[in-house]
C-alpha cells in the first residue's frame, strides 16, 4: 500500500454493509453490461434447469409465477466499487426451482446463461439456502431491461455480476467452469468483503 | 464428468485475449511523469509504470489512490496508449463534477506523484488490430478507441479502421488534434460553421455500415451507458450483427 499525496477521499460514514472498496452509489444504478439490451418480452422469457438434475425442466413466464414469491430486500454490490442499498427485487427463490429438479449428490456448481449467451459460474452452495432469487420486479415494478428485465437471477451477497441479467438457465455440473468475466480474468466466486475481484485475489 | 457447456444463443463472443492474471491481481506503483490538457474538462496522465506487463488496445486498468487513514478508493480507467509505449501507459480522464478520483488527479496531482495501479484487466474490448473495427464513442468514451487508432498508426495496419466520436462541442472533443480521416466527429451542442448540431443519429453509421469490409466490422461502442444504449441500438437497426458489438460502459 502506497500513501498518495494530497489524497483524503471524499468526508464517509463507514456504513455497517459496506465491503472495503466500495462506496454508496445512493440513488444511482449504473449499468454494466458488455452486450447490446435485447429486447425479449415476458411471454418470450423461459428459463431451464439442467445437468446433473433428476428432472431437467423448463418454465415459463406464467408457470414460474405460479411458484412461492418470494423478495430480496438489502444491498448489491458491484465489482466496478459502488454499492446500492435498500434496493428490493421481488420474484421467487432459486430454492423454489432447485426442489422441483433436485440436483444429484455429486453437483457442486453451476453455470448460469442469459437468453444473450452471457455465461457466469457460481458454487451451487451460495444459489441455495434462501441465497438467490430468479426476480422480476425491482422496487414493485416490472425490471427494467438495462438491468435484466424480464426476470434476471440475484445473487446479492456475490459481486453483482455472478447475478446473471436476462436470465435463460442453469446448467447444474460437478465441476467450476468459468463463465465469460471468469474468463476474463474475473475471481471464481467474488466475495466482496473479501474483495474478490480479479483471479488470485 | 459433464461436457463443455456451450450456451444457447449467439452473444458470449469471448475475449479477444487471455488475461494475463497474474498482472492482474497485483498492484505496482505508477508514477506521474506528464500531464496534458485535453479539453477544458479532460487531461491525460502519463505514467511510469517499470513492470507493466503490456496491454492491448481497448484494455482498461485499476487505479488506485490511499489516504493516510488508510481509506482507498479505486476506479477503472481505459488505456489511452498504445501497446508500444514501454514501461508507461497513459489515461485520460474526464473531470468528474465531486469525484472523488477524477477530482485528485485534476486538481492535486502533479508530476512525480506515485498512485497504484493494477492490469490490464479484462480482455473482452480488446482490439489486436486483426478485424475491420468499427469505433463508435463519446466523451471520455473515446480514450479506449485512441489506442486502438494509435496502434492502427503506429503499426501501419492495413485492416480498415472507422470512428464515429460525439463530444458536445469541438472544443469538448478529446484528442481532436490527433483524429484523421478515419473520424466522423458528431457535435451535440455546438458545432463549427456548416457542420450540424445534434445526436448521433442512423445517417452518420449507415454509410460505414455500407462500406462493409471483407469479414465485416466488430464494432466497438464505449461510452456511458446510455450513449451505450443509443448507439448500440443504431448499430443494430443499421444491420450491424449483435455478436459482433463489444460495449463498455462508463457507469
Ligand atoms: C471499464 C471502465 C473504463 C473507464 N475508463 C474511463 C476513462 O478512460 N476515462 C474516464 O474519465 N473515466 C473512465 N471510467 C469512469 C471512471 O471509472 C470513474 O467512474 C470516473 O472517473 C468517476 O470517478 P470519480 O472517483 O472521479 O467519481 P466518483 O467519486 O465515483 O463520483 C461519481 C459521481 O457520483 C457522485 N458521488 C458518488 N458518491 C458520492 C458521495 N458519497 N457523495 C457525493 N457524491 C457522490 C459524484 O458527485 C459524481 O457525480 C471508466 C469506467 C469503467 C467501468
Amino acid at each position: 500500500m502506497h500513501i498518495t499525496r494530497g489524497f483524503t477521499g471524499r468526508p464517509r460514514v463507514a456504513g455497517p454493509g459496506l465491503p472495503p472498496g466500495q462506496y454508496d452509489a445512493g440513488d444511482d444504478w449504473p449499468v454494466l453490461s458488455a452486450e447490446v439490451t435485447p429486447e425479449l418480452a415476458p411471454a418470450d422469457w423461459t428459463f431451464r434447469v439442467d445437468g446433473l438434475v433428476a428432472e431437467p425442466r423448463t418454465w415459463d413466464w406464467d408457470e414460474a409465477h405460479r411458484l412461492p414469491p418470494s423478495a430480496y430486500e438489502g444491498a448489491i454490490h458491484c465489482v466496478t466499487s459502488w454499492s446500492k442499498f435498500g434496493v428490493r427485487f421481488t420474484g421467487v427463490s432459486l430454492d423454489a426451482f432447485l426442489d422441483v429438479v433436485r440436483p444429484h449428490g455429486s453437483a457442486t456448481h453451476a453455470v448460469a446463461y442469459s437468453h444473450t449467451g452471457y455465461t457466469t459460474s457460481l458454487p451451487l452452495s451460495d444459489l441455495t439456502g434462501g441465497r438467490a432469487w430468479i426476480a422480476w420486479e425491482y422496487d414493485g415494478r416490472p425490471l427494467a431491461p438495462e438491468h435484466g428485465g424480464p426476470a434476471r437471477l440475484v445473487v446479492p451477497h456475490l459481486y453483482f455480476w455472478k447475478s446473471a441479467k436476462w436470465i435463460a438457465g442453469l446448467r447444474i455440473l460437478d465441476h467450476d467452469e468459468p463463465g465469460f468475466w471468469e474468463q476474463n480474468g474475473y475471481h471464481e466466486r467474488g466475495n466482496p468483503w473479501e474483495e474478490q475481484r480479479y483471479s488470485g485475489d | 464428468m459433464t461436457q463443455a457447456f456451450v450456451p444457447p444463443t449467439r452473444f458470449a463472443v469471448p475475449g479477444r485475449i487471455a488475461v494475463n492474471e497474474q498482472a492482474a491481481s497485483e498492484w505496482q506503483t505508477a508514477t506521474v511523469t506528464e500531464i496534458r490538457r485535453e479539453t477544458p474538462r479532460a487531461a491525460t496522465f502519463r505514467l511510469a509504470v517499470p513492470g507493466w506487463p503490456g496491454h492491448l488496445p481497448g484494455q482498461h486498468l485499476m487505479v488506485r489512490l490511499t489516504a493516510e487513514d488508510g481509506y482507498a478508493a479505486q476506479r477503472h480507467y481505459s488505456i489511452a496508449s498504445a501497446p508500444d509505449d514501454s514501461g508507461h501507459v497513459e489515461l485520460t480522464l474526464d473531470h468528474v463534477e465531486g469525484g472523488e478520483v477524477s477530482g485528485w488527479f485534476h486538481t492535486v496531482a502533479r508530476p512525480g506523484d506515485r498512485v497504484e495501479v493494477r492490469g490490464p484487466v479484462s480482455g473482452f474490448f480488446a482490439w489486436p488490430g486483426d478485424r475491420p473495427a468499427l469505433l463508435v464513442g463519446a466523451g471520455s468514451g473515446v480514450v479506449p478507441l485512441m489506442s486502438m487508432i494509435r496502434h492502427h498508426r503506429a503499426r501501419n495496419l492495413a485492416v480498415p479502421l472507422r470512428l464515429v466520436v460525439s463530444a458536445r462541442s469541438p472544443q469538448e472533443l478529446i484528442y481532436a488534434r490527433e483524429l484523421g480521416a478515419e473520424t466522423t466527429p458528431v457535435f451535440t451542442r455546438s458545432a463549427p460553421a456548416g457542420a450540424t448540431v445534434g445526436r448521433m443519429a442512423a445517417a452518420h453509421v449507415a454509410p460505414l455500415l455500407a462500406e462493409q469490409p471483407s469479414g465485416g466490422w466488430e464494432a466497438y461502442v464505449c461510452g456511458s451507458n446510455s450513449f451505450a444504449e443509443h448507439a448500440s441500438r443504431l448499430l443494430v437497426t443499421a444491420g450491424q450483427p449483435v455478436h459482433r458489438i463489444r460495449i463498455e460502459r462508463f457507469g
